[in-house]
């Protein structure tokens, strides 16, 4: 991977005053001499800061806050998924299509996004609003299938629920994170069959026990 | 020391011995790509994999330190397996063009897969493509071929010292480069390619050149600056192709400095080919008998005050004595070899050598270094320091100008009256130098050059002798020369003799007519226009300055054409070999000298190479030591003298062009442009 | 079944707070100083007992692990918490990160003190953003209460416990790995020796556990080491956070005992195979590492350790994948083949080289676009890549293929045939 294979973004680029501040408190957590493992958590910091994708300026400027060789922070840049190098959608629908989503129906998932927004993983919709990517295992397998969005799970998914997802995205809204089929977390749907009382106690009702 | 056993054999091995050195002691051959005896072990090609007693798996010897009562096979069905298996890999998206691949003959891979590979390959998906990357003037990618050993990487990060290398993406699209596709920036980074084991990062300008069986391999040593590098020089039909490094632990390790390794092409431009003569002030061809001839008629038409003969850098120490065996002869005094200017004499060994060799600075815990910057002036000097920084608890001081040296320094600043300060305790780093076990202090050689060089090299002196850097059992004084040329001179006393002028001198008696005859030995760093009227003989082998104001000129060899002596800046006297005739009707220096020494009608009193090295072993003993370095016994020097407040300034302003052949190299040329003139530029504001 | 009052996960479907005050009501930092009152030998000794063996997958003896750290050491030691969850099918520490952080932060402190850190990282996965938060508010809470920071719950021990959040590398799950990435490197695994008890983070003596084996150790000294070492079969004891996806009728997580018959678990607790049990196709017991088994092993097997290393898998992180028989078998595990393509770090040549090749080749085979020779080749290659990595991602990606081929080599033999047969007819 080289820099010519990403736009070259802005020629300088700054922390916030805010965001240096933070900045100062996350070097903080290491030891001295150290700093160099803030390098995660600062990229993290610059890539919310500059729409969620990492020009290289703000990776030069992370490595000279942390005296660290530029070479370093583009190795470390290009090899955690989670860095953007380059811009994407405001919102990020990053779809897990690992095996356990893959089981329960992640390709309804994409094609879904694929009707509503008119593009397939890797893509970005026109108006910069939407970008969609495959990603591999969120973690969430026994609610599968998950988007990440941005920072949020939307799990149990299908393909209607995706559609709708994506609905409440288009109209501005704020969609309810967690799963889309009305079950609680990762307990069965239908009540749980385990933590009875703790189930009760809190209003839920447990699963229908034969 | 822990007992193991290799293959039924067992044997004791120092602590900390990796059980592939192990079953290197014991003549075993264990394949490996990413290992390099010089480098941090990452152990991530595989390919050194063997079988340990109680291992459920293969383990990395490289990266295995060696256990008592360990049990090693490395000659197993397993072992033999697993290296397929990761010969296997290797291939398949490997592009195989062995063919069109400069590497072809002498690359690890090819080598290795004759030994571990099949004779077709399973792979039938289709093969990664990887990009080229640009690094520069110097080295060639083809990313494809590269099997991601990090050699490179390790390289650039431990020995040169310019973390620009790295390894970008993951997984099978892990990319080796610099990512911003910036060149190399390093004085070493020809090292690259030789670390390199497969033919990802080649030689630039040796590309599609040859094929390593038809080259002639002669063993030598470069003489582009005064480390005296050990070199391999590559030639072919009377050309030299290329030159690598060949391994001394001593002096150069196995790297080289680019300069080093890549100047060579400028062996083939602006050479001079045949003599000349000066007629109506336009050089003509001539033969030597009549170049010859009328050299000696100016010679002896002139009275030997009135004769002075200035050696240059790379002359050798056989053309040295020679010269000065047939002048001082004739009764000529003004005999010199500084033609920096350098107020260094030979007054004391001690005084003029880096007495505590290379190989001792990987002792010393603080190093001063005085108007220096030994990344340009002895590459290969500060890549040791280098090597001794990284094994912790040394401190470098620089008192000069600030540079990178590729380690972080102390800065005393650039006050050259600190030194009579720290001689004298007033300053506090003389208590620093006083408390570090093996104080080391390196005086560049731009130091002594000076108008009050004498002063500065007796400061260094009282520096050394009352901060207890010299001592029964450690010499911390030292050196650095940038010439190849210097110490030999000094070792065969090529200066003035008693009555005689010195570099000054010559050039005020040239201007006034008082020098009348001046014999330039190579000599090309004196701006030539100073000579005044005089004759000026020139004999040298590049159409440099020297031989643009001559009048005669006496075609001579370059350090790949002749077996000649040089003495190192650490006094270490080592053999040029000769890999090439000299070009067209030149002829080795010291022949030129005995010849003319028979056209004056005064014979030197040797015809061979053996003589002549005979009188030099007679002349100083240090010439019968070829290779070693003999401790030099303490001795005053310099004049004892208030410094001059004056800044140190450093001697080189380019590193890629310091000599007669560097300046002709049009690699050099390109280095420049890359590397130096846009720090020039960025330095002084003035773009393009 | 275990009994609720032996779950020690009471929060697991979040139903109640995270925060301090409800994890306190459900027990949590009860009598913490005591518990670090009995000493260092004596925990490491309990945790031993109890018979807990490490959750993230390898199973290796936690008190033993501890044991390891050297005893009298200047200067930093450190605890890692690896919350790197990211092995397809394993869900399970994201519970309590999100649901009940105070059992984790407790453990951290516990086990800090048992292996004499100073410190303590822990590393969750950047995926889990509002996970991470919890965590943090559960740390701020903790420092704020005097539970940790300096004299730690009054015992006089200082002990720090700060977050790390990873960014995108399946990888980082390997101890080693993560270790460098906190040091602000490429998640890429070290040689051992040195092991990290040896040199671990930034060189200093460290122990690396996962969160569920963390988290769970404060239950396991209140309520003592025979509580835990009495449930479950001999050397595979205790509770267990199961995770059951794929082809359920109601996937979830849930706390079991070790050792509950994998029919039983799915039957019981995720509403049965979709479409009844003899709907069922193949279950991938521990996560995807770990070599899928048949309906005809999963008829009778236990979950644990020992009982499914003799059937030919492993427990792995009990992260229970079930495949109904609507399963393109092939394409589930060639898609797993994907994931370790995505994820070799790219350090070394047999994973670097050997997990594309896999993934391309099991791709062939999705489509039966391959020579029936290829089968064997492609066993021979994850041979190939097995026990000649690093670490243990290069055997992570053999293993899928390899527990396809051992079970399911007809289904691919079928494919082969049926692809020849429709070339022909064209």
């Amino acid at each position: 991977m080289s820099a010519s294979e990403t736009p070259a973004g802005p020629a300088t680029f700054e922390f916030t005053a805010d965001n240096l501040a933070l900045a100062q408190r996350i070097i903080a957590k290491y030891p001295e001499g150290r700093q160099a493992s803030a390098v995660m958590p600062l990229l993290d910091l610059a890539q919310r800061q500059h729409d969620n994708w990492l020009p290289r300026a703000a990776m030069d400027y992370v490595a000279g806050m942390l005296g660290m060789a530029p070479i370093r922070v583009y190795e470390v840049a290009s090899f955690y998924t989670m860095y953007n190098l380059k811009p994407v959608g405001k919102h990020f629908v990053q779809v897990c299509t690992t095996t356990p989503c893959w089981l329960r129906g992640s390709d309804e998932v994409l094609a879904a996004c694929k009707r509503k927004l008119g593009i397939g993983p890797g893509e970005t919709t026109a108006d910069g609003q939407f970008t969609v990517v495959e990603v591999e295992c969120a973690g969430a397998c026994v609610n599968a299938p998950v988007i990440s969005l941005n920072d949020i799970y939307y799990e149990d998914l299908d393909g209607p629920s995706t559609e709708a997802l994506l609905d409440t995205l288009i109209r501005g809204e704020t969609p309810k994170p967690g799963p889309q089929n009305g079950r609680i977390n990762s307990a069965p749907i239908g009540g749980p069959t385990t933590l009875i009382e703790m189930a009760q106690r809190n209003g839920v009702k447990p699963a229908s026990q034969e | 020391m822990p007992k193991l056993t290799i293959d039924g054999i067992e044997l004791e091995v120092a602590p900390g011995t990796s059980v592939l050195q192990a079953c290197e002691q014991l003549g075993i051959e264990v394949p490996r790509f990413c290992y390099h005896e010089k480098l941090s072990v990452p152990a991530n090609c595989r390919m050194c994999l063997v079988e340990m007693e109680k291992a459920p798996k293969p383990i990395a010897s490289c990266a295995m330190p060696c256990g008592e009562g360990m049990v090693i096979k490395t000659d197993t069905d397993t072992v033999h397996k697993a290296r397929k298996g990761v010969m296997e890999f290797l291939l398949i998206n490997h592009p195989l063009d062995c063919p069109i691949c400069d590497q072809g003959g002498e690359c690890d891979l090819q080598d290795q897969a004759v030994g571990y590979g099949f004779d077709r390959g399973r792979y039938g998906e289709e093969k990664r493509a990887v990009k080229d990357k640009n690094l520069g003037p110097l080295i060639k990618t083809i990313m494809t071929r590269c099997i991601h050993c990090t050699r490179c990487i390790r390289f650039s990060d431990e020995i040169a010292g310019v973390s620009v290398m790295g390894a970008t993406g993951r997984g099978e699209h892990m990319e080796i480069g610099t990512y911003v596709e910036a060149a190399v920036s390093s004085e070493l980074s020809g090292n690259l390619v030789d670390v390199c084991p497969v033919g990802a990062l080649t030689s630039k300008p040796y590309a599609f050149t040859a094929r390593p069986w038809e080259l002639r391999k002669t063993e030598s040593v470069d003489v582009l600056d005064a480390v005296g590098s050990n070199i391999r020089i590559d030639t072919r039909g009377g050309e030299v192709l290329r030159i690598l490094p060949r391994l001394n632990e001593a002096v150069n390790e196995e790297w080289i400095s680019d300069k080093t390794r890549y100047a060579h092409d400028g062996l083939k431009r602006q050479r001079l080919d045949r003599p000349y003569i000066r007629e109506n002030g336009k050089l003509r061809a001539a033969s030597w008998e009549e170049a010859l001839a009328l050299t000696a008629s100016k010679l002896k038409g002139a009275a030997p005050e009135k004769i002075a003969a200035i050696a240059g850098d790379l002359a050798d120490a056989e053309s040295l004595l020679a010269l000065k065996d047939l002048l001082g002869g004739m009764g000529v005094a003004s005999l010199e070899s500084r033609q920096d200017g350098s107020a260094i004499d030979a007054a004391s060994r001690a005084g003029y050598i880096f007495n505590s060799t290379i190989a001792g600075i990987e002792q010393a815990d603080q190093i001063l270094l005085i108007g220096t910057n030994p990344r340009w002036e002895g590459a290969l000097v500060n890549a040791r320091i280098r090597k001794r920084y990284l094994q912790g608890g040394l401190t470098v001081t620089v008192l000069g100008p600030r540079v990178d040296l590729t380690f972080p320094i102390e800065h005393l600043g650039n006050d050259a009256t600190l030194l009579n300060a720290i001689a004298d305790g007033s300053h506090p780093y003389a208590e620093t130098l006083k408390a570090a076990k093996k104080p080391l202090l390196i005086l560049g050689s731009g130091a002594l050059a000076r108008p009050d060089g004498a002063a500065v090299w007796a400061a260094a002196r009282a520096v050394a002798e009352a901060c207890g850097l010299v001592r029964e059992d450690w010499n911390g004084f030292n050196v650095l020369h940038r010439a190849a040329s210097r110490v030999g001179a000094l070792d065969l006393g090529f200066l003035p003799a008693e009555g005689g002028r010195d570099l000054a001198g010559i050039l005020d008696g040239a201007r006034k007519g008082e020098v009348e005859v001046v014999y330039l030995l190579g000599a090309d760093e004196i701006d030539a226009q100073n000579f005044g009227r005089a004759f000026v003989i020139y004999q040298g082998h590049h159409g440099d300055r020297g031989a643009h104001r001559a009048d005669v000129i006496l075609p001579g060899a370059a350090y790949t054409e002749k077996n000649a002596t040089y003495v190192n800046t650490e006094g270490r006297a080592q053999h040029t070999r000769q890999a090439t005739f000299p070009v067209g009707e030149a002829r080795e220096d010291w022949k030129i000298i005995r010849a003319l020494s028979g056209a004056l009608g005064k014979p030197l009193p040797y015809d061979t190479l053996q003589q002549l090295r005979k009188r030099l072993a007679d002349a100083n003993p240090v010439f019968a030591q070829i290779d070693r370095v003999t401790p030099a016994a303490w001795g005053a020097f310099g004049t004892a003298s208030a410094v001059a407040a004056a800044p140190f300034t450093l001697p080189v302003e380019n590193f890629y062009m310091t000599d007669a052949i560097s300046r002709a190299s049009a690699t050099m040329a390109e280095c420049t442009e890359a590397f130096v003139s846009p720090a020039v530029a960025e330095r002084t504001g003035t773009h393009g | 079944m275990l009994r609720d009052e032996d779950r020690i996960y009471t929060n697991l479907y979040g139903y109640e707070d995270f925060r301090l005050e409800a994890a306190r009501k459900r027990g949590d930092w009860d009598g913490t100083k005591d518990i670090l009152a009995r000493g260092r030998d004596t925990i490491i000794e309990q945790v031993k007992e109890s018979g807990m063996r490490g959750r993230g997958g390898a199973g290796f003896s936690t008190g033993l692990k501890w044991s390891f750290m050297p005893k009298k050491v200047d200067g930093p030691v450190y605890l890692v918490i690896n919350a790197d969850e990211g092995e397809p099918g394993t869900c399970k520490d994201r519970e309590i990160l999100r649901h009940d952080p105070h059992k984790l932060i407790e453990g951290c402190l516990i086990a800090g003190f048992a292996i004499g850190a100073t410190a303590c990282y822990i590393y969750i996965r950047g995926e889990f953003y509002n996970e991470a938060s919890n965590v943090q508010v559960a740390i701020d809470e903790a420092y704020a209460a005097g539970l940790i920071g300096k004299n730690a719950c009054g015992s006089g021990y200082d002990y720090d416990i700060y977050l790390h959040k990873g960014a995108g590398a399946y990888i980082c799950g390997e101890e080693t790995a993560l270790i460098e990435s906190i040091e602000g490197k490429k998640g890429q695994p070290r040689n051992k020796p040195p092991f990290p008890a040896n040199a671990g983070l930034y060189s200093r003596p460290t122990t690396v556990n996962n969160v569920e084996s963390i988290a769970g150790v404060p239950t396991i000294l209140r309520r003592g080491p025979a509580w835990f070492a009495g449930i479950g079969r001999p050397k595979n004891v205790g509770t267990k956070l199961f995770c059951i996806s794929g082809h359920v009728n109601k996937p979830c997580n849930v706390e079991e005992e070790m050792g509950i018959p994998l029919k039983e678990l799915i039957e019981r607790h995720a509403g049965g195979v979709r479409g009844g049990w003899d709907n069922l196709l193949a279950v991938i017991p521990g996560g995807s590492s770990v070599p899928v088994m048949p309906k005809s092993i999963c008829d009778t097997v236990l979950m644990d350790f020992d009982s499914l290393r003799e059937v030919g898998s492993g427990l792995g992180t009990a992260a229970v994948i079930v495949m109904d028989k609507s399963t393109d078998i092939v394409r589930a595990i060639a898609r797993l083949s994907k994931f370790y393509m995505h994820e070799s770090c790219g350090q070394c040549t047999p994973c670097r080289e050997g997990t594309g090749w896999l993934a391309r080749v099991m791709d062939r085979m999705v489509r039966g676009q391959a020579r029936l020779e290829e089968i064997d080749m492609l066993q021979d290659v994850t041979k190939q890549i097995e026990g000649r990595t690093i670490c243990a991602l290069g055997d992570a990606a053999a293993w899928p293929v390899q527990g396809l081929i051992r079970h399911f080599r007809p289904e691919m033999e079928r494919r082969i045939a049926d692809y020849r047969q429709s070339i022909a007819a064209e």
